[in-house]
């Protein structure tokens, strides 16, 4: 076990070939591969708040622990992009950016309700079969 | 605590857009980004997930167990529906080594496609098995290449060996209509599926 950044590292301990893909993109999250707050689905649909574009771009609401939050331009392009619902997937890949790391920059939002988070409802309760039907009228429909 | 309290809003709201998740599974290069985009426009996505000991418990990593960090593209369609439902198909990663992956997409889905090519039958195996045991409901579509083999779909479901409420059709993905009837097939079998549930229960 050998400290990083030790000589006889020579600094090489954080980083090696299988490293480069994911350290560039989780850059953009301060180097945060998690956020703590919960789980976002695949298919969790994001809606913008009525008063995040008020807030953007002033530092974070009152009460919150870090009390000047200054978005980086990928917040506030999914606060553009979610003034129509839209998935966590769908946002991904608008953003042309992993999953992982949208997970964590929505992370950001919701500490400071800037996005509300509809889940998917549970599979026990869902779908009925009224929901079902409309699936087949719309795809028939294509 | 935040996302507690969101979760708590959506379920309470019930008229909330919903969006509901079907996937389409098959071995690699089986036509399954072809299917998807013959009905809805196909988006990529992608994932640059590290691996944490977590997923490892989980899943079966067994694969990529001396890696820490593994990129998934993906490709997934929306299709717009009344009413305000958005339905998601995703093309699962063709791969042994994205297993991890399919956890998390199966969470959720209503059910899934798995699309055969009779020339390559054992790449399917893993799907079945996998829906199977996950329970979740799912359809057999043969993909008809040129020049693809001329078995039936009852030699197909003996060689599987599926139940007989398994449907199997055949199909050319890169017809749209063929598209949506195994699209509706699969949904078709998800009401019959869950019907059967609820009689139990």
């Amino acid at each position: 076990m050998t400290p990083a950044g030790s000589p006889e590292s020579g600094g090489s301990a954080w980083f090696d070939d299988e490293a480069g893909p994911v350290v560039r993109p989780y850059a953009l999250t301060g180097g945060r591969t998690h956020y703590d707050g919960g789980e976002f689905d695949l298919v969790a649909l994001i809606e913008t708040t009525d008063e995040a574009d008020a807030r953007a771009d002033r530092p974070g609401p009152p009460g919150m622990p870090r009390t000047r939050w200054a978005p980086d331009p990928e917040h506030e392009m999914i606060l553009r992009l979610c003034r129509t619902p839209l998935s966590v997937v769908e946002v991904a890949s608008e953003l042309e950016l992993p999953l992982g790391v949208v997970r964590v920059l929505l992370g950001d939002l919701l500490d400071r309700s800037l996005i509300l988070v509809r889940r998917p409802a549970p599979v026990a309760q869902f779908p009925s079969e009224r929901v079902l039907k409309e699936v087949i009228d719309g795809i028939r429909a294509l | 605590m935040e996302y507690v309290r969101s979760d708590a809003d959506a379920q309470g709201s019930g008229e909330s857009a919903l969006t509901v998740k079907i996937l389409v599974a098959g071995g690699f290069g089986v036509g399954k980004t072809t299917l998807v985009s013959a009905v809805s426009e196909i988006r990529p996505l992608r994932t640059e997930e590290a691996l944490t000991e977590k997923s490892i418990g989980i899943d079966d990593t067994s694969a990529v167990m001396n890696k820490t960090t593994t990129t998934v593209a993906m490709d997934f369609g929306r299709i717009t529906l009344p009413n305000g439902l958005v339905l998601l198909v995703f093309g699962t990663p063709g791969q042994d080594r994205f297993w991890f992956m399919w956890d998390e997409l199966a969470k959720g889905a209503l059910g899934s496609v798995i699309l055969v090519d009779t020339r390559r039958l054992a790449d399917c195996f893993q799907s079945v098995d996998y829906f199977e045991r996950r329970g979740l409901p799912f359809i057999i579509a043969v993909n008809r290449f040129d020049g693809a083999g001329t078995h039936s779909p009852d030699q197909v479901r003996d060689a599987l060996d599926l139940s007989p409420d398994i449907p199997v059709i055949d199909c050319d993905v890169r017809n749209k209509e063929d598209a949506k009837r195994v699209l509706i097939t699969l949904v078709e079998h998800i009401m019959r599926t869950m019907s059967g549930r609820q009689a139990v229960g």
